[in-house]
């Protein structure tokens, strides 16, 4: 008894050896967006090829849509839109357009759906499908070739990867998210670190997390390179599966979605929880974060000649001073969204630092929940009610957003967000826009005050 | 026809691209992903490094600036194509006449993407990499031979070794097309699936 969840989840998955090396791995669950499945489509119909299995994938509408109204915002988007819908017409594939009620970000309507169960194998052309290893299942994001691939086949070539374990000890103290423990282990690992590897997160601090915790922290295991990762199912995943089951299926059960107590990972990495704050990101790459409480790096942080060219490249991109203290730095815009943190948990989260505040004068301020049912959620709770109260405002239809700028929600050339996503590249949320990523309440606590803030000093 | 003209051989002018972690929001910006075909992105790669906002080309760009606006080869910096899954960045590449990108690890996604379109990935020792951004520097316009058979690579004196998975080297030697290809283990994927309990077979509701 010496397998990883990882290395169980690819066995249970083996179709059979191909002669070069490769494996045909079969994928029980293939979830498409309107922009990185056209051209797979196209490739069907050149080669006169069929859906294998059609009942196996659902389409959702989430990137390029605008989301201050459910009609196309250009002609552009909506050809992409009217294309994914006539493709999932012709093949018999679930669509999920533009006022369905159950649309949204495809990474939150998943598991709003019942659609993740442990021991799944699901695959999707956006990096971000690792979020399915919250549930024990083996997600992961795939290109455009391959979305025809697994169209096709139901299968993929697969290349067993290396396995990493990030054990996070103890408990975090409060004030410190999901969000800023999955910063952390980018900070340490790095943004390449796990290339190569999928990655399992072990450890108390991860147990004492709830789903929409571990979604968070597998959802940017990609920002480290993880191409998968995992958190073995327990106790709070099967309350999470119960009544959830979408039509009855999903219920893999064959096996213990769980590493086994003798099993050795290639790489390990600990991190005790105690010594994990509010983190913010200060440059263009993820694991470019440091506390709130702490300064942005200066050169004199950095021995080699490339470090400190990296560090004055992202400063200059970033309009920041070395060693500039993290809370002085002003923000235009504050965003809370993505498939990181727009579940109704993180729109709680972020309610209670704005409930009873106003955003900042000069602040715009926006939250666009992560899905349509999520939106209906969070409007009975009276959430809206205190983000709008506060000065948000609340966008009535569901997308990606300005996580990446795809549709109209589009950052200026200099504009500084707060943002409670994922990515905080040249360009992300628009052509010279300055992002800094931290966890939903963090980018409340900004929207208040105007500048980065330290959440712990809300009361 | 699965089987495409081989290649077994790479040779151009390699252009210095040392930043780390260069993600796919970089190499292709979003705003030329609002497309339903593969073409017309050539234009699109690194469009926020090669052009102004006006649109006029940035000239201290490497690749606007001879000998490099004939690189067919990039020597990259470490974790190159991070990020996005989007495959929008692999053709913008190859449609810029971008044959092999050589570095020292590339995001997962992204190598999968490369090896479907023929772009080779060689990866070297950061030292060897470190050379051969040297050589790309200072060549004026020499070229790096890229030999998939034998994994190595030449440059000038150089000639270094390389890693490649035995199945990227058959994908890019062959060119062959995977879809078609794993149609031919249609039968293993059947019985693949009679092996599944009904509770294992997901069917979404429409």
């Amino acid at each position: 008894m010496n397998r990883t969840l990882y290395d169980k989840l690819v066995d249970a998955h083996k179709v059979c050896d191909l002669p070069d090396g490769d494996m045909l791995i079969y994928v029980d669950f293939h979830i498409m967006n309107e922009y990185t499945s056209p051209q797979a489509f196209s490739g069907l119909d050149t080669k006169g090829l069929d859906v294998w299995r059609p009942e196996a994938h659902l389409a959702v509408v989430d990137h390029v849509n605008a989301t201050r109204s459910s009609e196309p915002h250009d002609a552009a988007s909506k050809l992409l839109i009217d294309n994914l819908q006539a493709n999932c017409t012709k093949h018999g594939i679930a669509f999920y357009g533009l006022g369905d009620p159950r649309q949204g970000i495809e990474h939150v309507v998943v598991p709003e759906q019942g659609l993740v169960a442990p021991g799944m194998l699901i695959a999707c052309g956006d990096s971000h499908t690792t979020t399915y290893g919250a549930y024990g299942a083996l997600g992961f994001g795939i290109g455009t070739s391959e979305v025809e691939h697994v169209l096709a086949t139901q299968t993929l070539r697969y290349k067993r990867m290396k396995t990493m374990r990030v054990t996070l000890n103890g408990e975090t103290a409060p004030g410190v998210t999901a969000k800023d423990i999955i910063m952390k282990v980018v900070q340490v690992v790095g943004a390449g670190g796990a290339n190569g590897f999928a990655v399992e997160f072990a450890g108390s601090a991860i147990r004492g997390l709830d789903m929409a915790g571990r979604m968070t922290v597998c959802n940017m295991a990609v920002e480290l390179g993880a191409r998968a990762a995992l958190i073995a199912a327990d106790d709070i995943t099967e309350r999470a599966l119960q009544g959830h089951h979408h039509s009855g299926h999903c219920a893999f059960e064959s096996e213990t979605w769980v590493s086994d107590s003798e099993a050795v990972f290639d790489k390990e990495f600990t991190i005790a929880g105690a010594e994990i704050e509010p983190l913010i990101t200060w440059g263009t790459s993820p694991d470019q974060s440091v506390p709130i409480t702490a300064n942005v790096p200066s050169k004199k942080n950095f021995v080699s000649p490339k470090a400190k060219a990296a560090l004055e490249r992202a400063l200059q991109y970033m309009g920041l001073t070395e060693g500039q203290p993290a809370q002085s730095i002003k923000i235009d815009t504050a965003f809370i969204g993505s498939c990181t943190n727009s579940r109704i948990e993180d729109l709680r989260e972020a309610a209670k630092i704005l409930d009873g505040r106003k955003v900042a004068d000069g602040v715009e301020a926006i939250v666009v929940p992560g899905s349509a049912m999520t939106r209906i959620k969070a409007e009975a709770e009276g959430l809206r009610a205190i983000f709008e109260a506060a000065g948000f405002e609340w966008r009535p239809e569901a997308g990606c957003s300005m996580c990446l700028a795809m549709n109209d929600d589009i950052a200026m050339d200099g504009e500084r967000v707060a943002s409670s996503t994922n990515r905080n590249f040249e360009g992300r949320q628009g052509r010279g826009a300055r992002t800094h990523l931290m966890s939903p309440a963090m980018v409340a606590a900004a929207a208040v005050t105007g500048h980065l803030a330290d959440v712990r000093d809300f009361k | 026809m699965k089987d495409k003209p081989m290649t077994k051989t790479i040779k151009g002018i390699a252009a210095p691209l040392p930043l780390a972690n260069v993600d796919t929001d970089v190499i292709m910006p979003k705003r030329f992903l609002i497309t339903i075909t593969r073409e017309g992105l050539g234009n699109g790669t690194f469009a926020d490094l090669r052009f102004d906002t006006a649109g006029g080309q940035r000239q201290e760009f490497i690749l606007n600036k001879a000998p490099w606006t004939q690189a067919s080869i990039l020597v990259v910096g470490d974790n190159f194509g991070c990020g996005s899954s989007r495959e929008h960045a692999v053709w913008g590449l190859r449609q810029l006449g971008i044959d092999a990108c050589i570095g020292t690890g590339f995001a997962g996604i992204f190598y999968d993407n490369a090896r479907k379109n023929g772009l080779a990935l060689p990866v070297v020792s950061p030292s060897t990499r470190d050379a051969l951004l040297q050589f790309a520097s200072d060549a004026c316009g020499g070229e790096i031979s890229i030999d998939l058979e034998k994994r190595t690579i030449a440059a000038g004196k150089l000639s270094e070794p390389f890693e490649m998975d035995d199945a990227t080297q058959t994908s890019l030697i062959r060119g062959r097309d995977d879809t078609l290809d794993s149609l031919d283990y249609a039968g293993a994927i059947r019985d693949f699936e009679a092996g599944l309990n009904n509770e294992m077979r997901v069917s979404v509701l429409k």
